[in-house]
């Protein structure tokens, strides 16, 4: 598996192995960018949530691609399956439908924006087609016993300031549910 | 790995065809048994014992109107049905049904099956949402806050059972208990010292009856508050297919359950293991969902709430945390 993504082929064909497995890769960005421009430009909220949550899950693809299968289920439990799960309960608690308005529009604001759009995408676009991209060695399996060895070990510090960034979370949301019943 | 073409196809069809009939006559089962428990006979019309009723209704729903009610975001309405098949078909790609009858080994299979699952939740969620109708509406939010509270309890009980085997990868969770029921996790001896695995079965299934939204606990289609939840507006094949994308759930649940605590495809007393172990016991366990369907009235949204955080959530971290020390220190 590990040479059939790592050596490209000059052109292979689409029934042999690395055709399809190249067919694969173009709906997983496919995904990711039509799930952004839904994501973008809906009018609904609801449905930039479910494209959001389409482009998580192309997001999820290519770090299978990366031969780390491990994160890859892990973006797809935490940020498909938990993140815009929430986002999608909250806009629906709240429901915003009445607000649909589309702000403060001058009448250069689309040409500017646009043009600013325009320049960072042929910006971005050149420089990924001239720099001279280095094939970076694969480090460490990206197994779930790797990663955790990492956790406790190389990077624990960061680790424990997670943890205590979602404990401040955690406590937040809980202070501000209380005060809210304490209302009613 | 085999190179040849058939095994994917062979797999690919197999699996299709075991969804399929799955989805199908476990309605018949549903209606047969809370026919009995209800002291009626359940269907008895079409072919024998009724055997045939889910091919009738299946006609019955295709010919349908796949109705679009006006004002529902037709997008969303029509892909969320589709969304709650897909992943429960997936899923049993990372399920070992006996030793080398596994789709795709994958090392992770029990976090894929997690991370697909999540996926059935966005379903009902856009499926309530899209429909545009009140009570459609709050069964997703039911739902989604149900899935979410059950799912925690779940994942850290599952945390027990990969501290114990070792190993997040099904076919060798399903190894380790080879040997008679003695062996399999749920009455696991580590060192000679008892685990108390059962406990952590007890709140596995519990939240699988939870997650799959089966009574008691299935508040998101509460008949008598609802209408039928989030499918209140669906007609024909869409209904078709939320129904069964909950009985493939139920049958993802099932094989969970046995791979991870009753022993895969080992037999009780070490005979002749096999696939039919394992279908025997999925069954068994399917037969359990059913029966406490059908047993237990519905609760209510705020207890089924408290009940996963204030009792199981509590309970599934000191588990972990004794099943840790167990496993450390004895």
């Amino acid at each position: 598996m590990q040479t059939l993504f790592c050596q490209p082929a000059g052109g292979p064909s689409l029934f042999s192995a690395e055709g399809f497995v190249g067919l694969v890769f173009l709906i997983t960005v496919g995904l990711i960018i039509a799930g952004a421009v839904v994501a973008t430009t809906s009018r609904r909220l609801v449905r930039c949530v479910a494209g959001l949550a389409l482009a998580f899950t192309g997001v999820a693809g290519l770090y299978y691609f990366l031969l780390s299968p491990f994160v890859a289920m892990m973006q797809m439990l935490i940020y498909v399956g938990a993140v815009s799960i929430l986002i999608a309960f909250a806009i629906m608690m709240a429901d915003p439908e009445d607000h649909t308005g589309r702000g403060r529009t001058g009448a250069l604001a689309s040409p500017i924006g646009a043009a600013v759009g325009a320049f960072l995408f042929v910006a971005l676009a050149y420089l990924g087609v001239k720099t001279e991209w280095q094939a970076f060695p694969r480090q460490g399996t990206g197994d779930m016993e790797a990663v955790g060895k990492a956790f406790l070990t190389t990077y624990s510090l960061v680790f424990e300031l997670i943890s205590i960034v979602l404990l401040l979370a955690i406590i937040g949301a809980l202070v501000l549910a209380r005060r809210g019943r304490s209302r009613a | 790995m085999e190179t040849s073409i058939w095994r994917p196809i062979l797999f690919l069809v197999g699996i299709m065809a075991f969804a399929g009939v799955n989805a199908a006559w476990l309605g018949w089962c549903e209606r047969k048994g809370a026919g009995h428990i209800q002291r009626r006979i359940g269907p008895k019309e079409v072919g024998p014992y009724g055997l045939w009723q889910p091919l009738a209704d299946g006609i019955k729903l295709m010919t349908k109107q796949l109705l679009v009610p006006q004002g529902v975001d037709g997008i969303l309405f029509r892909v969320a049905p589709v969304l709650m098949m897909i992943p429960a078909i997936t899923s049993m790609v990372a399920i070992p049904f006996s030793e080398g009858l596994q789709a795709r080994a994958i090392d992770l299979s029990v976090l894929l099956i997690f991370a697909l699952a999540s996926i059935g939740m966005m379903a009902i969620l856009l499926g309530g949402w899209a429909s545009n109708n009140k009570y459609s509406l709050i069964s997703a939010a039911r739902s989604v806050s149900q899935n979410i509270a059950y799912e925690i309890p779940m994942l850290i009980t599952v945390i027990t059972i990969v501290m114990v085997s070792g190993s997040m990868n099904m076919e060798e969770i399903a190894k380790d208990q080879m040997g008679g029921f003695w062996h399999w996790n749920i009455f696991r001896v580590e060192n000679g010292t008892f685990l108390y695995m059962w406990i952590s079965f007890l709140i596995f299934f519990i939240c699988s009856v939870a997650e799959t939204n089966r009574a008691p606990f299935d508040m998101a289609e509460a008949e008598s508050e609802l209408v039928a939840g989030h499918m209140t507006e669906y007609s024909s094949m869409g209904f078709g297919l939320f129904m069964m994308g909950e009985y493939l759930n139920i049958v993802v649940g099932a094989c969970l359950t046995t791979v991870l605590f009753l022993g895969g495809w080992d037999c009780p007393l070490g005979l002749l293991p096999g696939v039919w172990w394992f279908l025997l016991k999925i069954y068994i366990l399917i037969f359990s969902f059913i029966w406490i369907r059908w047993t237990y009235p519905r609760t209510q949204i705020y207890k089924l709430l408290n009940l996963s955080w204030k009792v199981l959530i509590p309970f599934s971290l000191v588990n972990l945390l004794v099943t840790a020390v167990f496993l450390k220190v004895f």
